[in-house]
Parts: C-alpha cells; structure tokens; sequence
C-alpha cells in the first residue's frame, strides 16, 4: 500500500508572510535608527556636561 | 515553494537577489520586541530600581544627565548579562515551557547573533559608566556582569541547588553601582543593601521554584525542590526570610536610615514571614507535595517583588526626607 505524502510542519520561517518579514525588518530598522539618535544625543550631553565640570569649554 | 519560502531560502544562501536577503540566520523573522526580549525586560526593571536608590540615597551630587546615564548603563548591563545568559541556556530553556517561547529556543534569532548582542552591549555599557561617573562604578558594573555569566549561569546554575544563594549576587550589585557613581568610594549603607538583595533572592526564587519546579526537573536545572524536595525547600524560605528581615533592619538598627525606613522595613518584615510561615505551614501530603497548588508560595513570590520595591522606596524617602 502506498504510504501517504508526508507533510513537513511549516517552519517559523514558511510561516511568515513578506509582507509580515517586510514589516519587521522596517521596525527593527527604525528602532535601530533611535537607538542611534539617543546614544549620539547622549554623548553630546555626557561631554557637554564634563567639559562645563572640568572648564575645558572653549 | 511559494514565495515566501523561496526568498528566505534564497536569504538562507546568501543570495544577493533575495528581496528581504539579510544574513544567513534567523535574523529576517526577528522583531525589534524580540531584540528587546533578550535583555529581559521584566527581571531588568527592579534591579534599575535598586540601582537607582542607591544612586538617590548617596552622600554628594551627580549631575542629572550623568545620573541618567548611570542608571540607563545599569540596565542596559543588565539586560546584556540576561541576552549571555539567553545564549548558554538556550539548550534547556527549550525544555521549559516558561522559556520555550523566548526568541532563541524558538528560532526567531540566531544564537550567535545573541551572543554578540549581549557581548557588545555588555562592552558598551561598562564603557560608558567609566566616562560619564567613574572607574570604581564601571568596573563593580564590570564584575556584576561577570558574576551572572561566569559564575552564576556557566558555573552554578546546573551544578549545585545553591545556584540562587551565590548567584544572587550578581542582581545584588546594582546599588553599589549607583551608590558608586555619586560618590566614588563604598562605605556601610551599600554593603547592607547589597545584603539585603542578597538574602531576599533565595526566598524570592526557591518560591517561584516551588509550583515550577517541573520545568527545571525536565531541564536538569538542580533547583532545590529538585534536588532536596519541597518540604526542605520550604524551611530553607523560612529561613532566609529571618535573616533577610534581620538584615534590613541594620541600616536603622546603625543609624544609617531613619524611623520612615525603620518602620518600612519592620512592616514589610512581618509580612515576609507571615508569608514564609504560610509557606512552611501549607497543605501537603507525605512527600510535601502541596493541596494547595502552592497557592502560599505563589503569594509569597508576588509579596517579594513588592517587599523589595517599597522598601528600597522608603529608603529613599528617608534619606531624601531626613
């Protein structure tokens, strides 16, 4: 008797739309774009702050 | 092979024409909230909290814009140290259900790229407590990380169901940090409260581990319901919790802390151990197995996180009253 076709369960990845892939690429090139903005906006008042302390201000 | 399929097998070589072609991972069904899940925001929240009081309770001034920044390293420090831990235990979070769905045991990112998430921000956050506070806070911040990775997850966490006791001190470094960035130095009051963060965990843990005990069974995890079962695990919470209620009473007990903090830590005292003798005095049969559904350990474990967020709240309260 011939075995019936075995289906393989869909991986996370077969389970997922472009659309959906294409949507979380977008959120985490947006979080990765703030996260970047906030750590320069950091620096910026982290040295701002230590040159007012230490009175290295031009 | 619909379309789908085909572009993240195409991704999966490498290939250039792949529409979403990112890297030859998991990376491409990975959230930015998977990302985030890494760093494991719950357990992160109230150890910023410790670091933060210890930070406010300090004698001196720290800058509010260097403040933030150390409390932001704290955190972030943290949550890299949980992304490691993420990365080794990968294999056994796969066995407990608790875990199962966390981004790595489930496939939505890469291990390696985990490892070098968590290595990188790791890096990036002793790095930036050294310039905006000082050398002592960024290397405690150094050797807390350390602590967690090397010797909590990699050496004691599948070998001994003291695991917690020893380990705990890695989540109980955070307001010797902060206490470190104002002023530079150490002194008594950050020594108890890194006791006090010490001896709350093993109660804190071994009652979560009471009711979860199956998972770390499935996954070899030796916890101490495992190892040496509930009954004996529910003396040892007893027991910690005296020594955890006699321990925070020593910042008022030595005049470091005022009556506000006093009367906190006496309070919240005796609500830990009505709540440990609840624990201890909970339904069971012969094997110590509880009726209950250890419904005294389940309130215990929420009664803990609250303990510990409004006692180091009244700390501050008082030092920053007083």
């Amino acid at each position: 008797m011939a075995q019936p076709p075995i289906t393989p369960a869909p991986t996370p990845h077969e389970a997922i739309t472009d659309a959906a892939l294409a949507k979380r690429r977008r959120g985490r090139n947006l979080a990765m774009l703030v996260a970047l903005l906030a750590l320069a906006a950091l620096f910026y008042a982290i040295a701002m702050v230590k040159m007012a302390h230490t009175g290295q201000v031009p | 092979m619909d379309h789908t399929a085909a572009a993240v097998a195409a991704e999966a070589r490498g290939d250039e024409q792949s529409p979403l072609a990112l890297s030859a991972s998991g990376l491409a069904v990975s959230s930015a909230g998977d990302w985030l899940a890494l760093l494991k925001p719950r357990v992160v929240g109230l150890v910023v909290f410790t670091g933060l009081v210890g930070l406010l309770v300090a004698p001196g001034h720290l800058h509010p814009v260097l403040a933030f920044t150390a409390v932001l390293c704290i955190a972030v420090a943290a949550g890299a140290a949980g992304a490691i831990n993420m990365w080794y235990d990968r294999d056994i979070d796969a066995l407990m259900r608790r875990t199962a769905r966390r981004p790595i045991p489930a496939g939505r990112i890469a291990p390696a790229e985990a490892l070098g998430f968590g290595v990188a921000l790791a890096t990036a956050s002793v790095l930036l407590m050294w310039l905006a506070t000082n050398t002592l806070a960024a290397a405690i911040l150094a050797l807390s990380i350390a602590f967690y990775v090397f010797v909590y997850t990699m050496w004691l966490k599948r070998r001994t169901p003291q695991n917690i006791v020893i380990g705990g001190a890695a989540g109980a470094f955070p307001p010797l940090i902060g206490w470190a960035a104002v002023t530079g130095s150490i002194d008594l009051l950050p020594v108890l409260m890194f006791l006090t963060v010490f001896f709350w965990t093993p109660p804190h843990f071994w009652a979560l581990s009471l009711w979860a005990h199956g998972d770390y069974k499935r996954a070899g995890v030796p916890m101490l319901p495992v190892v040496a079962g509930a009954r004996s695990t529910r003396r040892h919470v007893f027991a910690y919790t005296i020594v955890l209620v006699a321990v925070s009473l020593l910042p008022w007990a030595l005049h470091l802390a005022g009556a506000i903090y006093g009367l906190a830590a006496a309070a919240l005292g005796a609500g830990f151990i009505v709540g440990a003798v609840l624990v201890l005095r909970d339904r069971q049969d012969a094997r110590g197995v509880s009726q209950t559904n250890d419904a005294p350990a389940r309130k215990l474990f929420r009664f803990s996180l609250l303990y510990l967020a409004v006692l180091f709240a009244a700390l501050a309260v008082d030092r920053l009253a007083g």
